[in-house]
C-alpha cells in the first residue's frame, strides 16, 4: 500500500517573531522525518529565509496580512510551501548575489540561499496574487535508492 | 541566544569577542550598533571576533557587509576572525570570502592591519 502524503498547514502572522516560530516547527518536523542534522539545519535556514522574503518583501511587513506555509512529507521528501500576500515576483527579475557588481549589497541573498539548501527551489505567482516559494528536500533513503529490504 | 559582544583594545585596534547569532531582528540590530558606536568614538582598526557566532542568515550577513562598506567608508579596516565551519562554509557560497579579510588567529589578525 502506497504511503500517503501527510499535511500540515500553518498561517502565520506578519511578525519577526514568525521567522523563527517556522524554523523551528520545519526543523521538528524534518527531525522527526529522519532527516540528519545538517540537513535539519538547511532545511531550518531555507524556511527562515522563505518567511523572511514573505514578510520584508511580499508583506511588506503589513501585519494585517498573512503567511501561509504548508509542510507535505511523503515517502521521498518533503515539501515547503510560502505564500504570502504580495504582488508576486519573477525569479528571473532578482539580481545575482554573486555578481561582482551586487557582492557589497547588503540584501538579495536570501532567495538564493534557499536555492542552495534545498535539492529543488521555485517561485510561482498565486493565482490570488502573492508569492509562492516552493522548496523540496529528498528524503536520504530516497536519495540512497534504500527504499526496500532484500530477501536474504 | 541573542547576539553579544564585549570590546576589547589592543593599542588602536578594537577586537569584539562575540557570542549568540546574527539574525534579523535583535542580532542584526546589535552588530549594526556596535560598528557604529566604535566608528563614533574613533575606532578605524576593528576585529569581529566570531567563535562562538554558529548561525547567521541573509539579513546577518547584510549587515557584516554594510559593517564592512561603513569602516571602509572612514579609511578603516574591518577583519573576521575565527569563523565557525556554518559562518565560513556561508561566506564562502555567497563570494564573500573574497571581499572579507578573514584571519584565523588574533595574532595574525593584529598584525595584518597596515
Amino acid at each position: 500500500m502506497a504511503a500517503k502524503t501527510q499535511r500540515i498547514e500553518i498561517t502565520l502572522e506578519t511578525l519577526l517573531e514568525s521567522v523563527d516560530l517556522a524554523e523551528v516547527i520545519v526543523m521538528r518536523i524534518a527531525e522527526a522525518a529522519g532527516f540528519n542534522e545538517e540537513e535539519i539545519h538547511k532545511m531550518g535556514m531555507a524556511v527562515r529565509e522563505g518567511v523572511i522574503n514573505a514578510y520584508n518583501y511580499g508583506n511588506q511587513q503589513i501585519r494585517e496580512k498573512k503567511i501561509f506555509m504548508t509542510v507535505e512529507l511523503d515517502a521521498e521528501k518533503m515539501i515547503v510551501r510560502v505564500l504570502d500576500q504580495g504582488k508576486g515576483f519573477e525569479l528571473t527579475e532578482v539580481p545575482d548575489p554573486l555578481a561582482e557588481e551586487n557582492l557589497l549589497r547588503t540584501s538579495g541573498r536570501g532567495l538564493f540561499l534557499m536555492r542552495a539548501f534545498m535539492d529543488e527551489f521555485n517561485v510561482h505567482t498565486a493565482p490570488g496574487g502573492g508569492a509562492e516559494l516552493v522548496m523540496v528536500k529528498k528524503l536520504p533513503d530516497a536519495v540512497s535508492g534504500n527504499g526496500s529490504s532484500q530477501p536474504e | 541566544m541573542a547576539l553579544q559582544g564585549t570590546c576589547r583594545e589592543i593599542e588602536d585596534i578594537a577586537i569584539i569577542d562575540f557570542s549568540g547569532k546574527i539574525t534579523l531582528g535583535e542580532g542584526s540590530s546589535t552588530l549594526r550598533r556596535t560598528i557604529r558606536d566604535l566608528i563614533d568614538k574613533g575606532h578605524r582598526k576593528i576585529v569581529l571576533n566570531l567563535y562562538d557566532v554558529d548561525y547567521i542568515d541573509s539579513s546577518g550577513i547584510g549587515e557584516l557587509v554594510s559593517g564592512y562598506t561603513t569602516v571602509r567608508n572612514v579609511e578603516g579596516e574591518l577583519k573576521l576572525l575565527h569563523l565557525t565551519k556554518r559562518v565560513h562554509d556561508l561566506l564562502q557560497i555567497t563570494r564573500l570570502f573574497t571581499v572579507f579579510d578573514v584571519q584565523s588567529d588574533e595574532e595574525s589578525a593584529l598584525k595584518s592591519f597596515r
